[in-house]
């Protein structure tokens, strides 16, 4: 079946045999090897990306379902040579080990961060209750999301500031 | 908060990781990130029986499936010579099943195909023709002598393994004989998995033009693996290479061979491209290897104001089908001998029997020093009965046997000799910072009210980081590790280790011992682990041994390149080598500081500016034996408040205080045991790999094997104490698995605290909610 997605902010086209899984087209045919795949009873949330802007685990979605759809993996939170905050946060906190886990604990934790900005240690463990860390016992990737949510709110603080300052830009 | 990597004297400081920019990006390269052109991919078929007869194997509607290229069975394995294979224990373990199989999910045959569906959807062609037999899954009944006979092959006709014994037998029964106290308890220590969150895997690349075997494998051994790749294939050992990418969690899962790796090879050789396996979670949790699985029985005999005088262990280990324990070739029951733990024992003696079942192979070393965690969790938790049958204070009990300070070398009764400790400062650190004297007011209160609150705790001491090469080996290859260190022109410095790490920042805290060495920050030192062609060979990284062997290598390396560059640096201050004084950061001329040159100096003129008689360039390897292994230690202590209506078990708080020796990196250190405790909060409260009567695996993926969320786990608190090696060169002890090795027993013994009211004196983990319901239904306990 051909297939269209906007994968991190560009569209590709691609022909896949219907039960490809989506975990498996982004790793093999896109080469995006950042979604990891960590289980076989969608419990571990190592696959975990943005599909039009919800997390989901991608080993648990066909290709064909993201067919005109919009797919945000780890590859895509870096913008202009710029670590997105969360990325930061992670590794200022000492948030990974292994760093298996990572890319899925950054999207549910982006993906977290966008619905509720400023969530409580319950709600960030709440949110992240779908991902599996073998490595950090969690406490480290709780103070960094809580991290980059202050680096997030200050940052937009300041660029409200920009657009006052300057006029919003036509972005 | 991290600090940054540029700093001169990175030595005990939270410097951040240098492995995190590639994976916080999501380009690391793990296992399954490598593909290489024309690749295969190969799927296993598994056995549904845990034991039956293999008539007949068809493999025809198999290789007729689109994209097939190889079908292999144990009959194509033998024409090459590979149908078994040896274990890291000394026994054979068979890579596809011949003429039986001995456990459920047993590899039995291989399909390698173009695509990972192609190579599935034709492993379900695959029709075996089985002859189910009696099956063992007790290994008490396994040795009763009816039972079936699990391995066939062995010229032994029964399960039992081996028999193992420490101690003294005689004194311990004459202490026991005349002793007033005595208390026994039966403890299983359940079958638990490491299950990292990465799979094992690997990709087999055979080049027949050039002759060579390249082996992508997450491996936490690679030097181990070509070794027994070799001996295994024949392949000749020069001619393979191991590369160990970027490796995502091991903790004892990743240092056997496994079946597959093998299938993936002799694929790769017959078929002259690349071949890829990748293991499911449920492959990884029902075949390659569990840990534990010990049935223990332990005796204390004590004086009555609670002095110890001996203990008696007898054990029965479950092997399964394989001996595939991973543990050094004198000891097959590992390091359980430490069992006598952190306290002043007159004599023990210890028994371990190993016994095959119709079960996967296993007894890996998980985030443990083989059998460690058993042996601590044994010895802490029966402490804790002694302490309840004397009526006394669990801390108090401990406090008067403790090993004391000024004891240190220490040399226990069954032939350790402990390094150092200060297990009295530790423990009333963790009571002082726990206020453990209000917890237990608290309780007495609420236990006037009927409510159920428990507080435990753990004094555990551990044993790590094997060799000495006198005493350890594996396969025969002796236990040292080793560093090799270059240091370019600019000053710029490249390290390579015989060990992997898998997440524990080697990169970074190995970088900082090599930088503090030699005057230089942690970005001017790379490491580099894990490819056979490149570094030294090294026995790899588990059992805590990396910071006490590679770090011993990785610091004299250092000193080595220290010692020529004292030479270099006195031709360049034009004084004699006794007047140069090294100050941390720069050699100067002793008395005139500011006359002085740097490793950066000294590096350059290596190459440049050599004085006559001195061999250019600057570089060194080191192979470190080291002397002893040292032993890291802690008090752990948790408090629980358990719910009467459910029984399900709250941990309100839990304090590890640890002592690994010197810090090289605490924010290292710290999450170290956040993840470690999590661990053994996991086994404590839900993890077992139970089987029914016909071998059934019951837990065989993460929806019924669990593993705790961020939801599930506690907030732990730490601290420590540093008591410094005094044999290893940095006086580190290493900590990666003593959070594990310690933890269960605090948890268990604050469920037990809590419900002592009602005469509970143990209970075995996993401790279920619906456990602890039941015992308080049966003493009449209702909300
Ligand atoms: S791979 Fe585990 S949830 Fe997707
Ligand atoms: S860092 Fe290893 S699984 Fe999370």
């Amino acid at each position: 079946m051909k297939i269209r997605v906007k994968v991190n902010g560009r569209w590709y086209e691609s022909d896949v045999e219907p039960r490809t899984l989506l975990a498996y087209w982004l790793r093999e045919d896109l080469k995006l090897t950042g979604t990891h795949i960590g289980c076989d009873t969608t419990s571990c949330g190592a696959c975990t990306v943005l599909l039009d802007g919800k997390a989901v685990k991608s080993c648990t979605v066909l290709a064909v379902q993201a067919n005109g759809r919009e797919v945000m993996t780890v590859e895509g939170l870096e913008r202009n040579g710029q670590l997105h905050p969360l990325q930061s946060a992670f590794w200022e906190c000492h948030a990974l080990q292994c760093g298996y886990c990572t890319p899925g604990m950054l999207m549910a934790s982006y993906a977290l961060l966008q619905e509720n900005p400023n969530p409580t240690e319950e709600e960030i463990r709440e949110g992240l209750s779908g991902n599996i860390c073998r490595c950090t016992g969690y406490m480290n990737i709780v103070k960094a999301v809580q991290t980059a949510a202050r680096k997030m709110s200050g940052e937009s603080q300041e660029a409200l500031e920009e657009v006052a300052a300057n006029g919003a830009s036509a972005d | 908060m991290a600090l940054r990597q540029t700093e001169l004297r990175p030595m005990g400081k939270p410097v951040g990781r240098k492995e995190d920019p590639r994976l916080i990006r999501g380009k690391g390269r793990y296992v399954d990130d490598v593909m290489l052109p024309n690749m295969l991919y190969l799927c296993l078929v598994r056995s549904p029986y845990a034991h039956a007869r293999i008539r007949r194997i068809d493999t025809s509607a198999a290789l007729a499936a689109p994209g097939v290229k190889l079908v292999l069975t144990g009959e194509d394995l033998a024409q090459m010579n590979i149908d078994w294979m040896p274990t890291l224990a000394g026994d054979r373990q068979m890579v596809l099943a011949r003429d039986k199989v001995l456990f459920q999910y047993q590899e039995v045959a291989a399909v390698v195909a173009e695509t990972r569906a192609q190579a599935e959807d034709a492993a379900q062609l695959i029709e075996v023709d089985y002859e189910p037999l009696p099956v063992v899954v007790d290994p008490f009944k396994a040795l009763e002598p009816d039972a079936p006979i699990v391995r066939e092959d062995r010229e032994q006709k029964s399960n039992h393994i081996w028999h193992w014994e420490a101690g003294d037998r005689e004194e311990t029964d004459a202490l026991f004989r005349e002793a007033p106290i005595v208390v026994k308890q039966q403890v299983r220590f359940p079958r638990v998995h490491p299950s990292p969150l990465e799979p094992c895997g690997c990709v087999a690349d055979y080049d027949s033009a050039r002759s060579k075997l390249t082996f992508y494998v997450t491996s936490q051994a690679p030097h181990v693996h070509r070794t027994v790749l070799a001996m295994v294939t024949g392949f000749p050992e020069h001619q393979i290479q191991v590369i160990s990418p970027d490796v995502g969690g091991g903790f004892g899962n990743k240092v056997p061979v496994y079946p597959g790796y093998v299938c993936a090879i002799a694929a790769s050789l017959k078929l002259g491209v690349p071949v890829k396996w990748i293991e499911t979670r449920t492959e990884n949790i029902t075949s390659t290897h569990f840990a534990r699985d010990f049935h223990m029985t332990a005796e204390i005999a004590a004086r009555e104001d609670g002095k110890v005088l001996a203990l008696r262990v007898k054990t029965i280990a479950d092997h399964g089908a394989f001996d595939a324990a991973a543990n050094p070739t004198k000891f097959p029951a590992g390091l359980f001998s430490i069992v006598t733990g952190s306290y002043d024992f007159k004599a023990a003696h210890v028994e371990v029997d190993g016994v095959f079942t119709n079960k996967p192979p296993g007894g890996v070393a998980y985030r443990c020093s083989f059998r460690v965690t058993e042996a601590s969790y044994l010895i802490e938790r029966t402490m804790d009965i002694l302490a309840r049958r004397l009526n006394m204070d669990p801390a108090e009990l401990r406090l008067r046997n403790f090993i004391r300070k000024e004891q240190f070398p220490y040399r226990s009764p069954t032939g350790w000799v402990y390094d150092s400790g200060d297990y009295e400062k530790t423990l009333k650190l963790a009571l002082e910072r726990i206020g453990y004297e209000e917890l237990r007011k608290e309780q007495a209160e609420k236990r006037a009210r009927g409510e159920l609150m428990g507080i435990g705790i753990s004094t555990f001491t551990e044993i790590v980081g094997a060799g000495p090469a006198h005493t350890f080996d594996i396969v025969g290859i002796k236990m040292f590790d080793s560093a090799q260190i270059r240091v370019h022109p600019t000053g710029k410095v490249i390290a390579r280790l015989g060990v992997r790490h898998q997440g524990q920042g080697h990169e970074t805290t190995f970088a900082q011992i090599i930088a503090e060495e030699l005057g230089l920050s942690v970005d001017d030192v790379l490491i580099e682990e894990g490819d056979t062609d490149t570094a030294p060979y090294g026995l790899g990284t588990y059992a805590s041994r990396s910071t006490p062997t590679a770090g011993g290598a990785a610091a004299l390396c250092a000193r080595r390149i220290r010692e020529k560059a004292r030479k270099i640096a006195s031709h360049l201050l034009e004084v004699s080598e006794d007047d140069v004084v090294w100050d941390g950061t720069a050699f100067s001329v002793k008395g005139l500081p500011g006359r002085s040159v740097t490793m950066k100096d000294v590096a350059f003129a290596a190459y440049t500016n050599v004085p006559e008689g001195i061999e250019p360039g600057l570089e060194a390897t080191y192979y470190y034996n080291p002397p002893n292994l040292t032993f890291p230690n802690g008090a752990y202590i948790a408090v629980v408040d358990i719910d009467k209506g459910t029984g399900a078990v709250k941990v309100r708080r839990f304090l590890a205080v640890d002592d690994c020796g010197n810090v090289i990196n605490p924010m290292i250190v710290e999450g170290q045991v956040h993840g470690g405790v999590t661990e053994g909060f996991a086994i404590a409260f839900m993890q077992d790999i139970p089987y029914d009567a016909d071998g059934n695996c019951l837990a065989p993926n993460w929806m019924d094997y669990l593993v705790p969320t961020a939801l599930d786990t506690p907030r732990w608190e730490t601290d420590r104490t540093v008591t410094p090696s005094p044999h290893h060169p940095i006086g580190a002890k290493g900590v990666g698995e003593s959070p594990n090795v310690g933890s269960p027993a605090a948890f268990v013994n604050a469920v037990v605290d809590a419900l002592a009211p009602l005469g509970v004196e143990h209970i075995d983990m996993p401790i279920y909610p619906w456990k602890v319901w039941r015992i308080l239904r049966e003493h009449g306990v209702t909300e």
